[in-house]
C-alpha cells in the first residue's frame, strides 16, 4: 500500500536555510545544498523548498541553489514562495522542481490553480495555505501569515481540490513553531472536504506527534516539519522506524 | 549512450540529472539518427495520453521507435511513456498506443474504492512476480514514487513487479527488450537510480 510521507521543509532566504517561530525571529540554519543532500541520504520522502527572499537579486540566487539541489537529490522536490503566475511555474520547473506550491498568488488570483493545472497537470500544483482561527473560524492568511483574508479555509481547500490542485499543504499558524503537536482539529475539518493528498504542517515537536497525526486524521498523507529536523531533535530515520513499528505504512 | 526521446512532453530535468549522477552518457534528442546510434532509448512523459501520442506522432519518430524496438534495442518507457507502449488507452476517449506491449490503460478511479485518492501520489512498495533485470541492484523491498491516475491492465504476460493500491498496479512491465515503469525511477531515491543503472547495462 501507499506509504505516509515525512517531508522536511527548508525555508530559503538569500540562498540560506532559515527557520522562524510563528513566522518571526528567523535565524540562520545551514547551506540548503548540504541540508538537502543530508535529508536525501537519511530517508526523507520528499523535500519542500520555500523561497522567502524579498529581493530580485536574491531570487536569482535561489534559482542557482534550486538547480544545484535538484541535480543532487532524487526524491520529489516541491518549490514555493513568490509563485504568482504560470510563468513562475515555468521558471521553477525548469530549475528542477517537480511540484510547485502556490499560496498568496492563488489567493490574489484563484484562476492560477486551474490555469497551471491545465498546463502542467494536477500533480504539479500544490495549494499551500496558512490558516489561523479567527472568531472560531478557520481563516486563510496571505503573505506568509501576515495578512488576514476573507477566505474560509474549508471552502478554499475545497475550491483548490476541485479546480486542479493535486495536493494541499495545511499549515496551522496557531500551532506553527509551538512544538506541541499538529492541529488535528483543523486538519480533520479540511480532510473531510478534500479527496486529494493532504500534507500537515505546523506543530511537530516529537515523534509521538506524527503517530498521533496519522492515527487521528486518516485523510492526512504526509507530515511536514522544519526545525525539529534541522536542529537534529528528531532524526528522520528514527522517526520512520518508530512509525512503522507502530503500524503506520512507511518507506524504510 | 542513452537517448532520451524529446517530444515536448514533461520536464526532463530530474531524469537527465539522474543519468548524470550515475555518470551515464545521455542525450535529449528528437533526431532519428541519434536514436539509431544510441545503445538504449528512454521514452519519458507526463500529461494526458491522447495529447502525448499526438505529439510523439508529430515528431515523426514513431516508425523509428518501432524499428529500433524490433531490432532489439532496449527501450524504457517511464510513467506516461510506459503507458504509450501499450495497445490502447481509455483516458478521455479511446486512443491507440505504440502496441509494443499487449495491454490497455484504464482509469484507476473506476477500479478502486472512493476512500483511495486519485492520482495515486506517493511511495509504494514494488512486489516482484518474476526475475527482473531492472531490479538486480535494488534492495530487497524497493519502494518507488508513483504519480498517476491511469494504470495498465490485461498485461499479465509482461508483468515483472506490481504495487498494491486496492488493485495490482503494474509497476514494472517488460516484453523482451521493451520495459516500462509506471513510477518515476528518477524520483525513487537510491533504488530508482539502481534501476536506471541496470537499464543502462542492458544491450541489444
Amino acid at each position: 500500500m501507499i506509504t505516509k510521507r515525512i517531508i522536511p521543509c527548508l525555508d530559503i532566504r538569500d540562498g540560506r536555510v532559515v527557520k522562524g517561530k510563528n513566522f518571526t525571529g528567523i535565524r540562520d540554519v545551514d547551506s540548503p545544498v548540504a541540508l538537502a543532500s543530508f535529508y536525501n541520504e537519511s530517508g526523507a520522502d520528499e523535500l519542500v523548498f520555500y523561497d522567502i527572499t524579498a529581493s530580485a537579486e536574491g531570487r536569482g540566487l535561489f534559482a542557482d541553489v534550486l538547480r544545484d539541489v535538484a541535480s543532487r537529490i532524487f526524491i520529489p522536490l516541491t518549490v514555493g514562495g513568490n509563485i504568482n503566475t504560470v510563468d513562475d511555474f515555468d521558471r521553477v520547473l525548469k530549475s528542477g522542481a517537480d511540484k510547485v506550491s502556490v499560496n498568496s498568488g492563488a489567493i490574489r488570483d484563484p484562476s492560477l490553480i486551474p490555469r497551471a493545472a491545465e498546463k502542467y497537470g494536477d500533480q504539479c500544483v500544490v495549494l499551500s495555505m496558512d490558516v489561523k482561527r479567527v472568531n472560531g473560524k478557520f481563516t486563510v492568511f496571505a503573505k506568509g501569515g501576515r495578512e488576514q483574508t476573507s477566505l474560509d479555509a474549508i471552502e478554499w481547500a475545497a475550491y483548490g481540490a476541485k479546480n486542479g490542485a493535486g495536493e494541499i499543504v495545511v499549515n496551522s499558524i496557531d500551532t506553527d513553531g509551538v512544538k506541541d503537536g499538529f492541529d488535528l482539529e483543523m486538519l480533520n475539518a479540511i480532510a473531510s472536504v478534500c479527496d486529494i493528498p493532504i500534507i500537515a504542517s505546523g506543530g511537530a515537536g516529537c515523534m509521538e506527534d506524527f503517530l498521533t497525526l496519522f492515527r487521528s486524521v486518516p485523510g492526512v498523507d504526509a507530515g511536514l516539519a522544519a526545525s525539529i529536523f534541522h536542529f537534529g531533535e528528531v532524526a528522520i530515520r528514527d522517526l520512520k522506524r518508530y512509525l512503522k513499528e507502530n503500524g503506520i505504512e512507511m518507506r524504510i | 549512450m542513452i537517448a532520451v526521446i524529446d517530444y515536448g512532453v514533461g520536464n526532463l530535468f530530474s531524469l537527465t540529472a539522474s543519468l548524470k549522477a550515475l555518470s551515464l552518457d545521455s542525450v535529449v534528442t528528437r533526431e532519428p539518427s541519434v536514436l539509431h546510434e544510441a545503445d538504449q532509448l528512454i521514452l519519458p512523459g507526463v500529461g494526458a495520453f491522447g495529447d502525448a501520442m499526438r505529439k510523439l506522432e508529430e515528431t515523426g519518430l514513431v516508425p523509428v521507435i518501432r524499428e529500433e524496438a524490433s531490432a532489439g534495442k532496449p527501450i524504457l518507457g517511464i510513467c506516461l511513456g510506459m503507458q504509450l507502449l501499450f495497445d490502447k488507452s481509455y483516458e478521455y476517449g479511446e486512443h491507440d498506443g505504440l502496441s509494443l506491449i499487449g495491454g490497455s490503460v484504464k482509469s484507476l478511479r473506476d477500479a478502486v474504492p472512493n476512500h483511495l485518492k486519485i492520482p495515486q501520489m506517493g511511495w509504494n512498495r514494488l512486489i516482484p512476480v518474476r526475475e527482473e533485470p531492472l531490479l538486480r541492484y535494488c534492495s530487497d523491498a524497493p519502494y518507488a514514487y508513483f504519480v498517476h491516475s491511469y494504470y495498465a491492465t490485461a498485461c499479465e504476460e509482461a508483468l515483472s513487479a506490481y504495487a498494491e493500491y486496492h488493485v495490482r498496479v503494474p509497476g514494472i512491465v517488460r516484453k523482451d527488450n521493451v520495459w516500462g515503469t509506471q513510477f518515476h525511477p528518477e524520483k525513487s531515491g537510491a533504488d530508482g537510480l539502481s534501476m536506471l543503472r541496470a537499464f543502462s547495462e542492458v544491450t541489444a
